[in-house]
């Protein structure tokens, strides 16, 4: 190739790349001038508020993931049963925020185990979308048979926060203690979860697990009592999830659990599902895409779902195994 | 220096010539060459010749499985050539290379399970399916000529492997020996100018092994056409094949002809001090 | 010597189809069958056809999708356009829904197959290889994205073009035709063009979602498609915006009732007859050789994903019929009869009726439509909730009692798969296996 051609080509490249970082430079400028920067700093916090309540959904996903190769559709209602026990909790016997959010983790946990032992546990052998269209049947079972009248019903609730709100004013952008306890009771959980899986023998058994069950078998671990170990621990996350969402978003109904479950999941996939530290970067992004989108975008509040759902195809398309998971070859 | 090989013999037309393959699984590209990863194999030569009943041996894990997923298109290689009948392979699609004359069977049976064994066979007939969608539909046109013709043809090739009475059962159903007879077949009618047998005696007994090897053999002789096989078992690679190639660890170790091996110093330590010789008794005691 | 033996056994089954048909018909018009179950059976017949669409996609290809809803929804909007405009106004000028989707699948069309005869993909990868050696990959990515973006205008442009000129060639031959025809030929011929319009939209979607997304494997495919039924739900939310009669998440109403038990019965053996005999063809043994094991059906030259593309894009072609039909039957369109929710029951209703069989839809539909219906009436007011509790029990007791569905893979009457004919098949002198020692 001549070196003229080569010249030219490597010029139309970096002008076009330069270009395009410009473009995003501006973008993101008129992003911020457009409403003010402390808009754009507020829509930062919340975002990250959302997305610290998607990360303790989406590390249920990813350990289920990781350990059993199912996309627990059922997840998201797992979440919904966290907030509505917590609900009951407060408002009908006045309990506090922190009893009331370690029933829901007890309650989802019980729960789920009952799910996995129940519905899954039989099908273990079968193909992957048999697990899978008997998530999606759980996942309908939650939501209509809590939607009967006389067991939540169907309607929406007003959640009564189980603390007196605060709210600070740090240079224009409002920080509610809501944010804060979100993420300091998210990264409590983290920090416990983190040291679970690398310090502890179940946290061991829980990795050899996802690596190689038959050989995990072998070593003397008890496979099926890990799954439902991990099965236990993604649920109480979730619960507690459900209780800090509810607190932040004080709405729910039985199909509050369909759309953050997907979002959630998604994140897990963006961040590379099975990775734990994916699963928290992944709901961060998340998040702050959801924010964002509503914030800035006309119409933004409609389009939150679609735009979660492009992230998805992109990130389908582009790099399947997200941006912390390993490339998993086919033996033929 | 391994022993002078075949393949500077002169031995007619080459139908497929393999140079210097490698595959890396895995592994980053550093300024053009690829670093980390696992080399499944590397400096891979061989050559087979037209009409030839040709063996690729080896310990588990050599990479012989892997050798014929980059011949079909299956993995891409990283190095290397593959010419099949003087054309190169390599970025071809699969179904592309197949329907350019290379069939193959698979270690493990791929069957279609579900599907009779009249349809197993007459899915090879798919490419020149004669009748387009639209007469499929509706059944006019060329249809049933040309179905009946398909079904035809492939009813009396199941005659040639003696599984014409079994065309309306369920793959899944066949007993073992069947099954792999099918497989065979199966490849067989996508009308392949080489055929690539991936352990075709795997699981079977001795008197099983007597029929596949002469199964092999009256395939060559009535299809005409060269036959690459891979094959753990001595007594099969040195009762047929007629040029035998050794991998141990991704790499060619030995090449020449039954007899060449036999003795090779190489070959008797890849199998972990069993001599060949050694293994053609233990086949014949019957393990 | 050959003997061909004359098939018959599709004539009991065409009695049968015949028989129900006049027997349902009759029933409503002595009076012995309610407005609300005849309603109830044509739209038990129209969830039939979507659902059979799946199982072609799914049962016999193999590939989970979970974004069938999408395209029955594609067809509902696309032919309530097409007649909303014609019978809101007979004056017979109003053709321009019609010949606006009509132009703008023809667009898309010519745009693909530009976009094919370019090659468009192949000297897009040539290119990188010619450049990528001598420049760094981030350059000759960049250098090939923008060669492909350039392409991708041109070719746009000219399916610009041919939709803007074809439409307007429509719209004179549609106003000219609708003002010659009497209104009782025209109403039936308008549908007709109208569902098959929903059908082909929907069918030129699923090609083009189809695309990228046919590659992912199984459960991948099968979210990336829920994701594309959530896209399409929220965009018919807001789809006033871009077409106001299309009212959005208000509802668009008016569509004419021409839905009938005819229509809808016909329709439904149309399509098993179209579908059964494609699934006994090449082709439904293609497909079905995908579903068993991709792997070995390339090695036997069949080309993957041509078929799996074949089998996502003619299932959504049912989809949009079914759809349009549909949306002809209520008379009114709201976006929430598309949401994820619903987008569940033709997977449920194949699952249960087992996959890979089209008499299993047939009943597994027909019994779930019907079911839920029979149960209204039957349970306690106050208690119709449970239905759909029912329905979800229903579908985890299939799953972990009887995962092959009601009939499995079984088939009843001419929808069973056709023996190879009768012959005496010549035994080679020089044959394989000489003896058979029944090893």
């Amino acid at each position: 190739m001549r070196q003229s051609s080569k010249m030219l080509l490597r010029i139309i490249a970096w002008l076009t790349l330069a270009a395009l970082g410009v473009g995003i430079l501006i973008g993101l400028v008129g992003l911020v001038r457009v409403q003010g920067l402390t808009y754009f700093l507020q829509a930062l916090v919340d975002g990250l508020r959302l997305g610290f309540v998607y990360a303790l959904i989406a590390l249920g996903y990813t350990l289920v993931y990781g350990i059993v190769r199912l996309i627990n559709f059922a997840h998201g209602d797992v979440f919904m049963v966290g907030a509505f026990t917590s609900f009951y909790a407060i408002t009908q016997y006045g309990w506090g925020f922190v009893p009331a959010i370690l029933l829901a983790m007890i309650v989802c946990t019980l729960l789920n185990v009952v799910i996995e032992r129940v519905a899954y546990k039989p099908l273990r052998s079968a193909p992957r979308i048999a697990a899978l269209i008997t998530a999606i049947g759980v996942s309908f079972f939650l939501e209509y048979f809590t939607a009967l009248k006389w067991v939540f019903g169907a309607d929406y609730y007003t959640y009564k926060q189980p603390f007196e709100v605060q709210v600070w004013n740090i240079g224009g952008v409002l920080i509610s203690n809501i944010t804060v306890i979100i993420i300091a009771v998210t990264l409590f959980l983290l920090f416990s979860l983190q040291y679970i899986i690398s310090r502890t023998k179940m946290g061991r058994a829980m990795r050899a697990c996802s690596f190689d069950k038959p050989a995990a078998r072998l070593m003397g671990i008890n496979v099926d009592g890990i799954i439902s170990a991990t099965f236990a621990v993604g649920a109480a996350l979730a619960g507690a999830g459900g209780v800090l969402y509810a607190i932040a978003f004080p709405q729910i109904w039985t199909f509050m659990g369909v759309m953050p479950g997907l979002k959630a999941f998604i994140a897990a996939v963006l961040g590379g599902i099975g990775s734990v530290p994916g699963a928290f970067v992944g709901s961060l992004l998340m998040g702050e895409i959801d924010v964002l989108v509503v914030s800035f975008l006309p119409m933004g509040s409609r389009l939150r779902d679609l735009f979660a759902f492009f992230v998805l195809i992109i990130v389908f398309l582009v790099k399947p195994t997200g941006i912390f998971g390993e490339p998993q070859v086919e033996k033929v | 220096m391994m022993a002078q090989s075949s393949t500077d013999r002169d031995y007619g037309n080459r139908i497929l010539d393999i140079q210097d393959l490698a595959i890396v699984f895995g592994g980053r590209r550093v300024k053009g060459e690829i670093v980390g990863g696992l080399r499944a194999v590397s400096d891979f030569t061989m050559a087979v010749p037209e009409g030839g009943l040709y063996g690729l041996i080896g310990p588990n894990g050599a990479g012989k499985t892997t050798v014929f997923n980059m011949i079909t298109g299956v993995y891409q290689p990283t190095e290397g050539e593959i010419l099949f009948s003087g054309e190169s392979v390599i970025g071809r699609a699969p179904h592309d290379i197949t329907r350019g004359g290379i069939g193959r069977t698979f270690q493990n049976i791929r069957l279609f399970k579900d599907l009779t064994v009249l349809d197993n066979v007459r899915i090879a007939y798919h490419t020149h399916v004669g009748y387009n969608l639209v007469e499929a539909m509706t059944r006019l046109g060329k249809y049933s000529a040309m179905e009946r013709d398909l079904t035809e043809r492939a009813q009396d090739f199941l005659a040639v492997f003696g599984l014409q009475d079994r065309q309306t059962e369920i793959a899944k159903n066949l007993p073992y020996g069947e099954q792999r007879r099918l497989e065979i077949a199966r490849a067989l009618a996508t009308e392949p100018t080489m055929l690539l047998l991936d352990e075709p005696a795997a699981g079977m007994n001795p008197s099983e092994i007597e029929q596949l090897m002469e199964l092999i053999h009256f395939v060559r002789d009535r299809f005409q056409l060269s036959i690459l096989l891979i094959e753990h078992q001595m007594r099969v690679v040195m009762g047929i094949c007629e040029w035998i190639t050794v991998m141990d660890f991704g790499q060619v170790i030995a090449r020449g002809t039954a007899r060449d091996i036999q003795n090779h110093e190489k070959v008797r330590e890849a199998y972990l001090g069993t001599t060949v010789e050694k293994g053609l008794r233990s086949d014949a005691a019957g393990d | 010597m050959r003997k061909k033996k004359v098939s018959r056994s599709w004539v009991p089954s065409l009695l049968m189809a015949v028989g129900v048909f006049v027997v349902i018909w009759l029933l409503k018009t002595i009076g012995l069958l309610s407005m609300r179950w005849y309603l109830i059976l044509q739209m038990a017949a129209i969830t039939t056809i979507s659902a059979l669409g799946l199982n072609l996609i799914y049962g016999f290809n193999g590939q989970f999708s979970l974004g069938h809803i999408g395209f029955y929804a594609i067809g509902a909007y696309a032919s309530a356009l097409i007649t909303k405009d014609l019978s809101a106004k007979w004056s017979g000028t109003q053709v321009g829904g019609l010949s606006w989707i009509m132009a703008g699948q023809l667009g898309v069309l010519a745009t693909l197959i530009l976009a094919n005869k370019l090659k468009m993909g192949p000297r897009l990868k040539a290119l990188r290889k010619r450049i990528g050696g001598e420049l760094a990959p981030y350059e000759s990515g960049t250098i090939t994205a923008l060669a492909g973006i350039l392409m991708l205008v041109v070719v746009l442009a000219a399916g610009v073009v041919v939709a803007v000129v074809t439409h307007w060639v429509f719209f004179a031959l549609f106003s000219g035709l609708v003002s010659i025809l009497p209104k009782a030929v025209e109403q039936p011929i308008i549908f007709f063009v109208a569902l098959l319009n929903g059908g082909t939209l929907a069918a030129l979607v699923s090609y083009l979602v189809g695309l990228p997304l046919l590659r992912l494997g199984s459960d991948y495919f099968g979210i990336a498609t829920l994701g594309f039924a959530i896209m399409v739900y929220t965009a018919l939310q807001s789809g006033d915006l871009v077409i106001p009669t299309m009212k959005g998440a208000r509802g668009m109403v008016g569509i004419p009732h021409w839905t009938n038990w005819g229509w809808a019965f016909g329709a439904l053996v149309l399509s098993l007859f179209v579908i059964r005999n494609l699934v006994y063809s090449s082709y439904g043994r293609a497909f079905l050789s995908v579903r068993e094991d991709e792997v070995a059906a390339r090695a036997m030259g069949v080309d993957v994903a041509q078929m799996k593309t074949m089998a996502f894009t003619f299932g959504g072609f049912f989809a949009g019929v079914a759809g349009g039909l549909y949306a002809h039957w209520s008379g009114f369109l709201h976006p929430s009869s598309f949401n994820m929710i619903r987008g569940f029951d033709p997977l449920i209703m194949i699952v249960f009726g087992g996959l890979g069989s089209m008499t299993g839809t047939l009943v597994g539909s027909m019994t779930i439509v019907i079911g839920l219906e029979l149960l209204r009436n039957v349970l306690p007011s106050g208690f119709e909730d449970w239905r759909f509790v029912i329905y979800a029990i229903l579908l985890l007791m299939i799953m972990l009692l009887r995962q092959q569905g009601l009939l499995g893979t079984n088939e009843w009457g001419w929808l069973k798969a056709p023996l190879p004919p009768e012959r005496d098949i010549p035994v080679p002198t020089q044959a394989a296996v000489e003896g058979e020692e029944g090893a």
